[in-house]
C-alpha cells in the first residue's frame, strides 16, 4: 500500500470519533477512544497503580533492621539516638571534639595546625571498637581539623569552619551543605596550614595560608540570624573509615569507625572574649563513629605551652543514604519499590496499544483515516504517555503517603527532603513511568510485536537496576549502568542530593544513584526520544 | 480423529489358544491387551501431535532466532561480567567464580521466556489454537507435546550457552587474579560444585520455558503473559533488596522463583544460603508444574 493509494477522499473509517476534522486533536481523539474502550487496558492501568502502591507499602512496612546496626535489640522509634537537623532542615551529623570560648561581637580566630594523625577501625579484622586493640593508624578521607565559628554547642547549629582534612587539602565549610576548595595537599610539621575565620555582622571570611604571612581569602560566607555571642576555637573529627569493594554476593562496603587528632599553635583570637578555653564534645550521645561522649575516657583535648591536641569522632557533614552512614536511614523512594511493578503493568499496556494494531490489521484502517503516520505515532504516544503519567502520579502518591508512617515507626532515620524536592520525587517518578509508556509504544511500532517489546522495554529500565543494586556486576560497571541505560531515569527518585565532602557509596536501593535527578531523567528522554525517532522512520518506511 | 480402534482379531487367536484356562485371566488379558493398544495408540497420536508440534516450531524462523538469542545473550553477558571483574593482588575476593561465569543466565532467561510465551501467543494471536485443537482435540496431549519439544529445544541452547560462559570463565578468570594459588577453584566441569552449578543452570532455562508457557496458556496473550513472567522473574529479587525484615527475606529467598532457583548456582558459602541448591531448583520446578498443570486445566475448561 502506497501512500498515493490511501490518499483518497476521506472514507467512513468505522472509528466513531474518528478524525473527521482533521488535525492532530482528532487523531488524538481516535487513540484516546480506541485506549479507553478496550477493557483489559484500563484494568491494567488500574491493576499497575494499586500493584505500586501494595508492593511499596509491603517493602516499606517490612524494614526492621533498625537499631540492630549499633547493638541494639529493640525497635521502634524510641530507641534512634538523637537525630539533629541542620538550618536547611536536612538530617545532619554534627558531632566533633571542641575547644571553644564565647566571642561577642566582631572579631577572628587564627590558628595553625601542624599535624593530622588518625587511627580507625582494621577493616579486615572484625568488628572494631574505640580504644580496642582492633584501630590501626591511618585517616579517613575527610578527617578534619582546624578553627570553627559557631552559633551555640547545639547539635545542628549554624556554622562555618576552616580546615584541614584526611586527603581533601584545605576546606572552608559551611551550614553542613556547603564546601569550598582551599589550598591543595596534605598538613606535616614541615608544610603547616594557617587558617584564619573572621567575622563581621553575619558576614564570615575564610582565609588560608602556608606561612602566616601570605594570606589568600578562601571565601565568604553569610550566616543569617547569627546571634552576637558566639563559639568561636578549634576542632577535630572524622567520619567512619570506609572501603569499597567490588565483591560480590554481599556487602560491597565495608566501614568502621575512626578518629582524628589535630594539633595546634600560634592560636589567635581577637574580639571581645573571656581567653579561658574549654573542652566540649559537641554531640556527645551523637550517632556516627565512636561515640566519644559515651566512654569516660580521655577529655577532648591536651594542651602543653600554646600547642593544643585535639581528637575527635563524628563528623560535621549532612547524613547522606547509603551503608557508610552508620545510621539506618531510609529516604522517601523506600516506598516506591513498587513502581518497578507498576512499570511493567505499564509498559505491557503501552506496547500493546500500537503492536495490537498489527495483530488484527487494524492498522490498516487507522492509517487511512490518518495518512499522517507521525501524527498516529505522536497520538498513541501523548495519549499512552498522559494515561501513565496521571496513573503513576495517583499511585506514587498514594505510596509515599502511606510508606513514610510505617518508615518512621521502625526505628529509620528518614532523611527529609524540602517539600520541592518531594514533590520533584514524586512527579518525576510518574513522568517516568509515562516516558518508559512512550518507550514503549515506539519499540512496539518498530517491532510490531508486543512480547518483545514489553521485555526489552522493562529489561532496559529493571535490568540495570537489579544488575547494580544486587551487585551481580561490579561496582563500577553498575554504576555506568545507571548512567547509560534507561535506568538512569531512575535517578530521579533520589531525594538527597551526593555531597563531594560526603564519603557516599553509590546504593541504588538505598537512594544514591551515580547521577543527579535530572541528569538522569536527561539520558532517559534521550532514549525515548531516539526510540520514537526510529519508530518514526520504521513506520514511513514499511508497508503497514 | 475417530475412537480407539480395538485390533480384534489378534485378541481373539490369543483368547482361543487359552479358552480353557481360567476365565478371570482370559479377562484380565483381555483388558491388558485393550490397554497395550490403546497405548499404542497414544503413542501413535502423541507422536502425530509431537510431530505437528515439531513442524510448527521449524517451520517458522522466530525460535531458532530466539534460540541464537539465549546462546549469544547468555554468553555475551557472562563474558562482559568475568571480563569486569578483577581480584588485585592486596585484597581478598569473596567472589562465587563459577556463580559469576554463569551471570548470563539472568539474562537468558528472558529470551527464554520469550521462546516460551511465543509457542502458544502465537496460536491464540493468529487463531491457529482453532486449527490445532480442531486437529487434536485431546487438549493436554497439545499441551505436553508443546511442553516437551519446548523443553528439549532450551535445554540444548541452554547447555551450549552454559557450556560457552563456563569456557569464558575459566580462560579468562586465572588471568584476572583468580588463580588456584589463591585457593580458587578453575571454572571447569571437573569441579563437582562447578558441574551441578552447569547442570543445574541449564535445567534452570528449561523450568522457566515450562513455567512461562504454563503462565501463556493461562494468560493466552503474549504480551500480557511476559508482563507476569517477567515480573515473576525481576520483581522479587528487587523487592528482596529493599525489604530489610528477616523473616521475609528468608520467606523471598525460599520460595520465589529466580531466587531459590538460582541458588543452584551457588559454590561458595553454601551454609548461607536460605535454601540448598537443588531444593532450590526444586522450588522452581513446583512453581512450573503448578504453572502446567493449571495452564492444562485452562486449556481443557475453557473455550478457545
Amino acid at each position: 500500500m502506497t501512500r498515493q493509494a490511501i490518499s483518497v477522499p476521506q472514507p467512513d473509517t468505522g472509528l466513531g470519533d474518528g478524525p473527521r476534522g482533521g488535525g492532530f486533536g482528532g487523531v488524538l481523539r481516535a487513540e484516546w477512544t480506541k485506549f479507553r474502550s478496550v477493557r483489559g487496558w484500563v484494568i491494567g492501568m488500574i491493576l499497575a497503580a494499586l500493584l505500586t502502591i501494595s508492593l511499596g507499602v509491603f517493602a516499606a512496612s517490612n524494614l526492621n533492621v533498625g537499631c540492630g546496626i549499633n547493638g541494639m535489640q529493640e525497635t521502634g522509634k524510641a530507641c534512634l539516638p538523637y537525630v539533629p537537623h541542620g538550618p536547611g532542615g536536612e538530617v545532619v551529623t554534627d558531632s566533633f571534639s571542641f575547644v571553644r570560648q564565647p566571642l561577642t561581637g566582631n572579631g577572628s580566630i587564627t590558628a595553625r595546625v601542624t599535624a593530622l594523625t588518625g587511627e580507625h577501625a582494621n577493616l579486615s579484622a572484625g568488628p572494631a571498637q574505640a580504644g580496642n586493640n582492633n584501630m590501626v593508624p591511618g585517616l579517613a578521607a575527610w578527617a578534619k581539623a582546624g578553627i570553627i565559628i559557631k552559633q551555640s554547642t547545639h547539635q545542628g547549629s549554624a556554622y562555618t569552619a576552616m580546615m584541614v582534612t584526611g586527603s581533601n587539602g584545605v576546606r572552608m565549610q559551611y551550614n553542613y551543605t556547603g564546601d569550598i576548595a582551599g589550598m591543595p595537599g596534605s598538613v606535616s610539621a614541615a608544610h603547616p596550614r594557617w587558617l584564619r575565620l573572621t567575622r563581621s555582622g553575619d558576614t564570615i571570611t575564610g582565609y588560608d595560608s602556608a606561612d602566616g604571612v601570605h594570606w589568600i581569602q578562601v571565601g565568604t560566607v553569610q550566616l543569617t540570624g547569627l546571634p552576637s555571642t558566639v563559639q568561636v576555637g578549634m576542632f577535630a573529627t572524622s567520619p567512619n573509615y570506609t572501603v569499597s569493594q567490588n565483591s560480590f554476593g554481599g556487602s560491597s562496603t565495608n566501614s568502621g569507625p575512626a578518629q582524628a587528632t589535630g594539633v595546634f599553635d600560634h592560636v589567635g583570637l581577637t574580639g571581645s572574649s573571656p581567653g579561658t578555653w574549654t573542652g566540649t564534645t559537641v554531640g556527645g550521645e551523637g550517632p556516627a563513629g565512636l561515640n566519644p561522649g559515651g566512654r569516660p575516657g580521655p577529655a577532648p583535648y591536651t594542651r602543653t605551652g600554646s600547642t593544643f591536641t585535639v581528637t575527635g569522632s563524628g563528623d560535621i557533614a549532612p547524613v547522606t543514604p547509603g551503608p557508610g552512614n552508620g545510621l539506618p536511614t531510609v529516604t522517601i523512594g523506600q516506598s516506591l519499590v513498587g513502581a518497578f511493578l507498576g512499570l511493567i503493568a505499564i509498559v505491557a499496556v503501552a506496547a500493546m496499544f500500537f503492536s495490537t494494531e498489527y495483530r488484527r490489521g487494524l492498522i490498516r484502517t487507522t492509517l487511512t483515516a490518518t495518512p499522517r503516520r507521525g501524527a498516529v505515532l505522536a497520538a498513541k504516544a501523548v495519549v499512552i504517555g498522559a494515561v501513565a503519567f496521571v496513573t503513576g502520579l495517583a499511585a506514587v502518591a498514594v505510596s509515599i503517603a502511606l510508606g513514610i508512617p510505617k518508615e518512621e515507626s521502625q526505628g529509620q532515620v528518614l532523611l527529609t527532603a524540602p517539600v520541592l524536592t518531594e514533590v520533584r520525587v514524586i512527579v518525576g517518578t510518574a513522568a517516568m513511568l509515562a516516558l518508559a509508556a512512550v518507550f514503549a509504544v515506539a519499540l512496539g511500532a518498530i517491532l510490531r510485536r508486543g512480547a518483545a517489546a514489553i521485555t526489552i522495554a522493562v529489561l532496559i529500565v529493571v535490568m540495570p537496576f537489579l544488575l547494580s543494586a544486587l551487585n551481580i556486576v561490579p561496582a563500577g560497571v553498575g554504576d555506568w549502568l545507571l548512567r547509560l541505560t534507561p535506568a538512569a531515569g531512575l535517578a530521579i527518585e533520589q531525594s538527597i542530593p551526593r555531597y563531594s565532602q560526603v564519603t557516599t557509596v553509590i546504593s541504588p536501593v538505598q537512594g544514591s544513584y551515580p547521577l543527579s535527578p535530572y541528569a538522569g531523567f536527561a539520558v532517559l528522554c534521550l532514549w525515548t526520544a531516539a526510540a520514537l525517532a526510529l519508530a518514526l522512520v520504521m513506520l514511513r518506511r514499511r508497508d503497514a | 480423529m475417530s475412537a480407539v480402534r480395538e485390533p480384534k482379531g489378534r485378541v481373539d487367536v490369543w483368547t482361543e489358544q487359552r479358552r480353557r484356562s481360567d476365565e478371570g485371566r482370559q479377562r484380565l488379558r483381555r483388558g491388558l491387551g485393550r490397554c497395550a493398544s490403546y497405548l499404542r495408540e497414544v503413542r501413535r497420536q502423541a507422536g502425530q501431535t509431537l510431530h505437528a508440534e515439531w513442524t510448527k516450531l521449524r517451520t517458522v524462523s522466530e525460535p531458532a532466532w530466539l534460540l541464537l538469542g539465549v546462546v549469544a545473550l547468555t554468553i555475551a553477558v557472562s563474558t562482559a561480567a568475568v571480563g569486569a571483574t578483577h581480584c588485585p593482588q592486596d585484597l581478598t575476593c569473596s567472589v562465587d567464580t563459577t556463580k559469576l561465569s554463569l551471570t548470563g543466565i539472568q539474562f537468558g532467561q528472558a529470551v527464554v521466556a520469550i521462546l516460551a510465551v511465543l509457542t502458544i501467543g502465537n496460536e491464540y494471536s493468529s487463531g491457529m489454537i482453532r486449527t490445532t485443537l480442531a486437529a487434536v482435540p485431546n487438549r493436554p496431549a497439545v499441551l505436553t507435546a508443546k511442553a516437551i519439544l519446548l523443553a528439549a529445544l532450551v535445554l540444548a541452547a541452554g547447555a551450549v550457552a552454559v557450556f560457552g560462559s563456563v569456557l569464558a570463565g575459566h580462560l579468562i578468570l586465572p588471568s584476572h587474579g583468580f588463580t588456584a594459588a589463591r585457593g580458587f577453584h578453575p571454572v571447569w566441569l571437573s569441579y563437582g560444585p562447578t558441574l551441578r552449578a552447569a547442570c543445574g543452570s541449564v535445567l534452570y532455562l528449561g523450568l522457566i520455558a515450562l513455567m512461562s508457557l504454563g503462565i501463556a496458556v493461562i494468560v493466552r496473550d503474549s504480551a500480557v503473559s511476559m508482563g507476569v513472567v517477567l515480573a515473576l522473574l525481576y520483581v522479587f529479587p528487587i523487592v528482596l533488596a529493599f525489604v530489610g525484615n528477616a523473616h521475609w527475606q528468608h520467606r523471598l529467598e525460599r520460595w520465589t522463583p529466580t531466587t531459590a532457583g538460582l541458588t543452584i548456582q551457588a559454590t561458595t558459602g553454601l551454609r548461607s544460603l536460605a535454601i540448598s541448591p537443588w531444593c532450590g531448583l526444586g522450588v522452581l520446578g513446583i512453581w512450573a508444574g503448578a504453572a502446567l498443570v493449571l495452564g492444562a486445566l485452562a486449556l481443557r475448561l475453557r473455550d478457545a
